[in-house]
């Protein structure tokens, strides 16, 4: 048993990973990847300006612009390049926590901050993005992502599904349903798992007794852990299993090893739970500081490049306050809107009798 | 008109709306080479394939889970449930994700899923395959939820069902799956709307208010009652959500006696929401309360004991008796 003030901060042994936290790139026998230059500051701006949109969601649920936030604080590597992975023609399905995927697949942050100030429960269009909704109820949307996965399979289209979701989910009836679905009909997915060591207060070790990339091969497909807090490695490896899953491989299961620096929302407290220690032992794996220390040390990028990075999330944090603000309330009557595509007799009839009751009082 | 049986009334609609839409597939625990275990989906992977008759691994949930993501992509799923016990499982895909993903989306998804399942008791089963849960489902905003009773309705039903553009819950009486009656598969102009009720039997004195596999029993009660000189009109209500209320309404307001007959327990049964309404719509035209018949508040019972449980035309004639004694 590890103890509390290192748990999950050792890397396991079988981790992929290509950058290390001191920002030295390291070779993996089945795992590589070409980035030019210009692709690492790209990668480097997406893990600021995510963290910085992170921030500012925060920010504002203290101030009470938003009702709840769940922080992305820590995983942005595992977000960022999983999410880059994705080809245009790919599919993802989120949990509630995946604002760097959001951003990969260009959905506007304003609109996920919409559904934590409740203005409404979705707010994109999954089509236009080909990024599902935010789904709240754990696990579930790993059924849907395989059911999407069999109709490419239908559609006879070159493309993959990739579905996201938590340690804690692994332990739900539908994730593991979705496995065995996976695997039995070889649907082209990858279910990616960020293994944030924590569940609300539940930490790893009352989700499973092995690691979770392995319960992989108990379905019949492969599983790989990588470096949740390595860019490049999660790029790597994603890429590598989306392309398999688009060849007609099957499934891949690949448990990001990362760390929720955060609260699980901003209800939660973790001080309650876990030690600070182990906080402190993540932050020097921090996902952004190893690209930042590389980019450096390689003299890939100067000073001017990261003053323009942070001046532009300065830029991002406050037009994003600015638009949260300005967002309007909905009126009363879209409550009765979208509930049924065709139209529907009581919905009509209860629409009327509210509109009729608010009439009232303007009169 | 040909003569087929409530079961092959069904299979015979899917086959339709399979051959109409190369979009609409079928999915479920052994649908395919078997036919389903009551055979309704008989024949159809045979001539279909197994890429549009998906037997699926057993697993409730995950055949509304993966239902949801095959519409997603633009596949029009009919999923069935083996049992009307074996639903829970998949519950909560069909109340948390079926019912609110549309909502959710700012109607920029539609699922037209439909669920099938076979429902109420009588046929001497175990535990887990009489039940009735439609309430259960009509509780829940998002969803559509049809009971058909006959061959005819069961073969435009599912179509209909299978064309919505919303999720369906689809309650089939499996004790009724075997009896025949005429179904014109010519035409689609005598087709009610999904959502629309029927009056079965006209009558005068009192309103019997049913569907699914207890309209049969009603239009019997209706039938004996008649030879002691009482005209009862029987509505199959077909829809639950939306309740055809106009329809009810009417028949209420005319006769001023309304029983609610349902498999289903009593106490928060679909009967209550109809004895409310026919309350708050119908109040001066009432000559006796809103009766309910229906299964005790107990698990179903062993099926030796379901005769008692289950509504019958005594039971039925039992409250049409007390509607009249006040």
């Amino acid at each position: 048993m590890t103890t509390d003030a290192s748990r999950g901060a050792e890397a396991p042994p079988e981790l992929v990973q290509l950058l290390t936290p001191e920002g030295e790139r390291v070779q993996h026998p089945d795992y590589d990847i070409d980035l030019t230059p210009e692709d690492i500051r790209s990668l480097y701006r997406d893990l600021v300006l995510v963290r910085r949109v992170d921030l500012e969601a925060v920010a504002l649920q203290r101030q009470g612009e938003l009702g709840i936030w769940a922080s992305l604080l820590g995983q942005e590597a595992a977000q960022i390049g999983s999410g880059r992975a994705l080809a245009d023609t790919d599919m993802a399905f989120p949990t509630y926590r995946e604002h760097g995927v959001a951003w990969c697949r260009g959905v506007d942050p304003v609109k996920l901050l919409g559904l934590f100030r409740g203005v409404s429960h979705g707010g994109w269009d999954p089509q236009e993005h080909n990024f599902h909704l935010y789904t709240i109820v754990i696990g579930s949307q790993t059924l849907h992502a395989v059911g999407y996965a069999m109709g490419i399979q239908r559609d006879d289209a070159n493309a993959a599904t990739m579905v996201y979701f938590g340690d804690g989910a692994t332990s739900q009836g539908d994730v593991n349903e979705s496995f065995i679905w996976a695997g039995v009909f070889n649907a082209p997915i990858v279910f990616f798992c960020q293994n944030n060591q924590w569940a609300i207060s539940a930490p790893l070790e009352k989700q499973t007794r092995i690691p979770l990339y392995r319960r992989a091969s108990g379905f019949g497909f492969p599983g790989v852990r990588v470096d949740g807090n390595d860019v490049f490695a999660c790029l790597a490896v994603t890429r590598q299993a989306l392309k398999n899953a688009r060849e007609g491989q099957g499934p891949t299961l690949i448990e990001a090893f990362t760390y929720r620096m955060g609260a699980h929302t901003t209800t939660d407290d973790p001080t309650r739970y876990r030690v600070a220690s182990e906080l402190e032992a993540w932050k020097l794996k921090d996902p952004i500081e190893r690209v930042k220390a590389y980019l450096f040390k390689n003299e890939l990028a100067d000073q001017e490049f990261f003053d323009s990075v942070e001046a532009e999330a300065d830029q991002l944090g406050a037009d994003l306050r600015r638009r949260c603000l300005a967002m309007p309330d909905p009126g009363p009557m879209a409550i009765f809107e979208h509930v049924y595509a065709e139209p529907h007799a009581l919905l009509d009839e209860e629409r009327a009798q509210f509109a009729a009751y608010l009439e009232g009082f303007e009169k | 008109m040909t003569v087929m049986s409530l079961s092959k009334a069904l299979n015979e609609g899917m086959r339709k709306a399979m051959e109409d839409d190369p979009k609409v597939l079928i999915m479920g625990e052994d649908v395919g080479k078997l036919g389903g275990v009551f055979r309704v989906t008989d024949g159809l992977q045979k001539d279909f394939g197994e890429d549009r008759v998906i037997d699926t691994p057993l697993a409730e949930s995950g055949i509304i889970g993966t239902a949801i993501g095959l519409a997603l992509r633009g596949y029009r799923p009919v999923c069935e449930i083996q049992f009307d016990g074996f639903v829970f499982p998949a519950a909560d895909q069909i109340i948390t994700q079926l019912a609110k993903m549309p909502m959710r989306s700012l109607g920029a998804i539609k699922l037209p899923v439909v669920v099938r399942i076979p429902c109420g008791g009588g046929i001497g089963a175990v535990e887990h395959h009489s039940e009735s849960p439609e309430a259960y489902f009509t509780h829940t905003g998002g969803l559509r939820v049809v009971a058909c009773s006959n061959p005819a309705d069961a073969y435009a039903m599912i179509q209909q069902a299978i064309r919505c553009e919303d999720p369906v819950i689809f309650f089939e009486p499996k004790r009724r799956y075997w009896e025949k009656a005429d179904v014109d598969t010519t035409s689609t102009g005598w087709w009610t709307p999904m959502d629309k009720g029927r009056v079965t039997r006209p009558g005068t004195d009192a309103t019997l208010l049913a569907y699914g596999p207890m309209v049969k029993t009603c239009l019997e009660a209706a039938q004996a009652a008649e030879e002691e000189g009482r005209s009862l009109e029987v509505v199959d209500l077909r829809s639950l959500n939306p309740l055809d209320q106009p329809l009810v309404m009417e028949s209420v307001r005319k006769t001023g006696r309304a029983v609610v007959v349902h498999e289903a327990p009593v106490n928060n049964g679909f009967g209550a929401e109809l004895a409310a309404r026919i309350t708050e719509q119908c109040f001066y035209h009432l000559e006796s309360p809103v009766l309910r018949v229906g299964g005790f508040s107990t698990p179903y019972p062993p099926s030796r004991l379901e005769e008692h449980y289950l509504p019958d035309l005594d039971r039925v004639l039992d409250a049409v008796d007390r509607a009249f004694a006040y």
